[in-house]
């Protein structure tokens, strides 16, 4: 079902068929052998292969991810490199502009790093912990719903709203994370929520 | 997307207007240019500039920003008025034969029931004359003064080609070639996609230029054919999907709408929605609406929601006006809003009115920005000089930004325009800090959730129910989260017989098989099936066509019921043969629909039965008339944007949409025509998505800075050089950039007038690695849509002048 799995197996095979004995096996005389005992592996046989959809435009292009652990870095799992997936029906393995420096976006200068606060009235921001974020905007949240949510309306009819807060959606996030999206803001009671869609 | 991108390739013709795919879908695109080698198919671009897609474009006309009604009706006209129908694909499966009431009238711009007050209409008159039998009364001879097709020759007789060529400054023999060529598809032989996008949503009347391109796909017969369709090419890449899940101020998933506060009981929500058949023998689909909205409710609430609390009705949040994104910012403008959680959403680059959208987040008490990359909504607080002149000292907001993960760390599906729903495996560790949206989100709740337990408060008992039964409720999966929008069997399932259908706990294979009694639930009807007994089809990568039309039936899984074309049981002719040998797709054959696709409704009723293709009407068939379901009118009527340049040729009491909302406040902002003569166009360049790619490294060097593009005419007459800095201003606010002296853009003659219009692109803002300009939408007018309330991004008035001095 997923090919994925032996695109891998294929790249591994090759990759590991350089190494030099099996060489011969194959069919390579022994002069041949001797220089690809010296040629290093593909590069892509030590990474780990992933399909994904390309994250800007609607036609969601396949695309095949490249990762490889980097040892600078405690060993997290980094992307090396991004290509169009061949085997999508709609996109064949090309990606546009966009997607093609697509590696670019996820390496950007201006991802953001860390939780990051700004005070009232502060000109910068500062870095904070999760704990700290998230226990401050649970509380704001919190005091601002308790303050202005609306169980009943004039008329006495049961609405249990939150109004004075919002939410706007972002569209590429996937199913799963608007689904969550969608429970955490309603269940809260939120009117004001919004995406894309619209605009 | 009627159709999917790989069923391009079976065209005839391909009319692109309000998009530009060579550009915004490149990769799409591709289709287009399969159809063109392969079969030989036509393309035409119909756009205010002679953009990519117009340059390898069979036939190109040009037309003035906002002029698209009056174009597309001048079309509608030619195909009535020269007999160019399909004709017995208008009469079986439209509602041309139906006969509307007698109350209603159209004068002058107007149909019966305005109220100039209210900006609104009472759409009473616009409904069918219903029989004794409780159906609506057709004339199948399309003869009957009062059956829509005899009001739709009239209404659109105003829209000659001298009418066109006045309002829109399109030449008539390009307006009269489009339709020529529209017209060679109306036969059932040949086929013609239309592919369109923002430029056509982007008005105060864009919901109406959709339905007058799908008038005119109908009338050729062109709806539920392979090679045909409406296709809406999109935006994002989940914005089908989260269209689909509904995170929408007034929206349920799966197009069931939120209560409102005038349906206080389960049963008055659903009274108002289960619509019965208006002919004899149709599905009318919607009268499942309680099946699905109860089976939502089990999967929100589930084991809390019961038969006797109405399955949690009660706890959910009821509407008392829609907060659309305009009213959402027009209710920050105001000071009623203290909090804005941003997710993936740039909101100062992407509302209309930035200055409008500065003021009300400055008066927010917290904004919560989620977003793998910093946005420029996330600084709206920070001075940026000229492109976001703002004190932070008076900006009393608390801001948080949050590191999200990026699209490769982390798994999930999302749906593409085709409405195909695809997986994508996690590829890489999240960077640096950064969570998912999902575990951001779940650790949020689950605190305030703690906070109520221990402190309690207001609202307690809607938040407590909610349902969280997950494995991990700190991150819950993907997976788990897909089952819960697919839906299972909550007890073992049994037919009318007796027989046992599903067993309790089962995942369901389809929304056929949801009921209405709290016995199943699944968050979202029209997805089911893609998680069903069988595994994830979301995961299926099977890239096999054997019928070679691209349909790829094994790949993913579209919605509804994997169904890649939708309507199809309209490619066949009323007995169910093909129309054509060449257009052959869903047909009978003796004992069941049968072809490459999943048939619209049951496989094995027969023809006889004139079960229609458009199963969510209750008539079954689609409309030409849109009843009362449209706030602007049951046809589509050429109104002006709400700037522009001339009075309405065709209706001159008349200039904006008049049933479009106006906030009071802001009544003053729109600028006249004396003042600001030129109509801005905005749009998007290959090289850049949005307002994402800015932060991009090697798309900030691809283009690297905001330009506008005017024709040679308009620079000769104001004294302004290519590459030379101008400023561009409307009555909202200015921006500045280099000039771009183009043969792309042409001044037009509208009602003897010379108009001039300038294309701005909308990529670029004062956050990212591309040279800082102010956010285009500093000069875009906040009025939306009648319908959708999108805004008029898309035709507005501004002026410019060379800005002399040196240039950086």
């Amino acid at each position: 079902m997923n090919i994925e799995v032996s695109r891998r197996h294929f790249m591994k095979l090759a990759g590991a068929g350089a190494a030099g004995s099996t060489l011969t096996a194959l069919g390579f005389g022994e002069a041949e052998a001797h220089l690809a005992a010296h040629v290093r592996p593909f590069r892509l046989a030590q990474t780990r292969e992933a399909r994904t959809t390309c994250p800007y435009c609607a036609v969601c292009c396949g695309m095949m991810v490249f990762a490889a652990p980097n040892k600078e870095n405690g060993g997290k799992l980094e992307v090396t490199h991004i290509e169009g997936d061949s085997d999508n029906p709609v996109n064949r393995g090309t990606l546009c502009p966009k997607g093609a420096a697509a590696i670019d976006y996820i390496r950007s200068k201006t991802r953001v790093k860390h939780p990051m606060y700004r005070k009232p009235g502060s000109d910068k921001f500062e870095q904070v912990s999760w704990d700290f974020a998230m226990e401050r905007i649970a509380r704001l949240m919190k005091d601002d719903r308790d303050a202005n949510f609306i169980e009943r309306n004039k008329d006495g009819i049961t609405v249990n709203r939150w109004p004075t807060t919002a939410f706007l959606s972002g569209s590429s996030l996937t199913n799963e994370g608007g689904w969550m999206t969608y429970k955490v803001a309603r269940g809260l009671g939120m009117l004001q929520l919004e995406n894309q869609a619209r605009i | 997307m009627t159709n999917s991108w790989t069923d391009i390739k079976n065209t005839d013709v391909v009319w692109i207007m309000g998009g530009n795919a060579a550009e915004a879908h490149p990769c799409g695109f591709k289709w287009v240019t399969e159809a063109k080698h392969n079969r030989g198919a036509k393309l035409m671009v119909v756009d205010p500039r002679f953009t990519r897609s117009a340059a390898v474009a069979d036939h190109y006309a040009p037309i003035r920003a906002g002029s698209d009604i009056a174009f597309l009706s001048g079309v509608v006209n030619y195909l009535v008025s020269n007999d160019k129908i399909h004709k017995e694909y208008v009469r079986h499966y439209t509602n041309a034969s139906f006969l509307v009431k007698p109350e209603y009238g159209f004068s002058e711009g107007l149909f019966t029931g305005y109220d100039e007050s209210k900006r609104s209409y009472d759409r009473s008159s616009w409904e069918y004359e219903i029989g004794f039998d409780g159906y609506a009364v057709r004339d199948m001879t399309l003869q009957h003064p009062r059956c829509v097709f005899q009001l739709m020759k009239k209404h659109f007789s105003q829209y000659t080609p001298e009418m066109v060529s006045r309002v829109c400054g399109t030449p008539e023999d390009k307006f009269l070639k489009v339709c020529e060529w529209v017209a060679s598809t109306a036969n059932g032989e040949r086929a013609m996609t239309i592919m369109y996008a923002l430029g056509w949503t982007q008005h105060s009347h864009g919901a109406q230029n959709i339905r007058t391109a799908a008038m005119i796909q109908l009338l050729c017969g062109n709806i539920g054919i392979p090679g045909g369709g409406v296709n809406a090419l999109r935006g994002h890449s989940n914005v089908q999907g989260i269209t689909d899940v509904g995170t929408l101020t007034a929206s349920i998933p799966g197009y069931l709408a939120l209560p409102t506060d005038s349906e206080p009981t389960l049963e008055s929500h659903l009274a108002k929605r289960t619509f019965t058949p208006l002919q004899p023998n149709q599905t009318s689909y919607w009268q499942n609406y309680p099946k699905f909205f109860v089976s939502f409710l089990k999967s929100f609430y589930g084991d809390k929601a019961t038969p006797e609390n109405s399955f949690g009705y009660d706890w959910l949040p009821k509407l008392d006006v829609a907060y659309d994104c305009l009213r959402m910012f027009e209710t920050m403008f105001q000071g009623k809003t203290n909090g804005l959680l941003c997710q993936g959403f740039n909101p100062v680059m992407s509302i209309a009115h930035k200055n409008k959208s500065i003021v009300g987040l400055s008066k927010l008490k917290f904004l919560v920005s989620m977003d793998p990359i910093e946005t420029d909504t996330a600084r709206f607080w920070e001075n940026h000089g000229e492109f976001n002149d703002v004190d932070p000292a008076k900006i009393q907001t608390e801001v948080f930004m949050l590191p999200v993960t990026s699209f490769v760390e982390e798994e999930g599906s999302l749906t593409n325009s085709s409405r195909c729903i695809q997986w994508k495996w996690r590829a890489a560790d999240p960077y640096y800090e950064s969570r998912t949206d999902i575990a951001i989100l779940s650790e949020l709740f689950l605190r305030i959730r703690k906070l109520y337990e221990e402190e309690g408060g207001m609202g307690v008992e809607p938040l407590m129910s909610l349902n969280w039964s997950y494995e991990n409720p700190l991150e819950p999966t993907a997976d788990e989260l897909l089952r819960e929008i697919n839906g299972k069997a909550l007890v073992d399932l049994r037919d009318a017989e007796g027989n046992l259908v599903r067993t309790a706990g089962s995942q369901l294979a389809s929304f056929g098989e949801m009921r209405a009694d709290g016995s199943t639930d699944g968050a979202m009807w029209i997805y089911t099936g893609v998680y069903g007994p069988n595994g994830n089809y979301s995961q299926r990568r099977d890239n096999s066509d054997p019928s070679g039309l691209g349909v790829y039936g094994n790949w993913g899984f579209s919605w509804p019921a994997n169904r890649r074309i939708q309507y199809n049981r309209a490619s066949a002719d009323p007995d169910g043969r093909p129309w054509s040998e060449a257009k052959k797709y869903m047909y009978w054959d003796g004992q069941r629909w049968t072809g490459p696709d999943v048939p619209d409704y049951v496989a094995t009723t027969p023809p006889e039965k004139a079960t229609g293709p458009f199963i969510m009407n209750p008539e079954g068939v689609s409309r030409l008339w849109v009843r009362g379901l449209m706030a602007d009118g049951p046809f589509p009527v050429h109104y002006e944007p709400f700037e522009s340049p001339v009075v309405n040729p065709v209706f001159p009491k008349i200039k904006g949409n008049p049933a479009a909302r106006v906030f009071a406040t802001d009544t003053e902002v729109f600028g006249k025509a004396e003042e600001f003569p030129i109509v801005a166009t905005t749009y998007r360049l290959v090289e850049h998505f949005h307002y994402w790619t800015k932060a991009v490294h090697m798309n900030a060097v691809m283009q690297p800075e905001f330009f506008v593009e005017i024709s040679e005419e308009l620079a000769k007459e104001k004294g302004i050089k290519h590459g030379g800095m101008v400023k561009v201003w409307s009555n909202r606010g200015s921006v500045k950039g280099k000039a771009v002296v183009t043969k792309r853009l042409k001044p037009l003659t509208i009602d003897g007038k010379t108009v001039h219009q300038v294309g701005l692109p909308l990529n670029f803002g004062f956050i990212g690695e591309t040279k800082k300009a102010a956010p285009i939408n500093t000069l875009t007018p906040p009025v939306g849509d009648a319908n959708a309330q999108t805004p008029e991004f898309k035709a507005f008035l501004v002026d410019i002048e060379p800005i002399v001095g040196p240039v950086a």
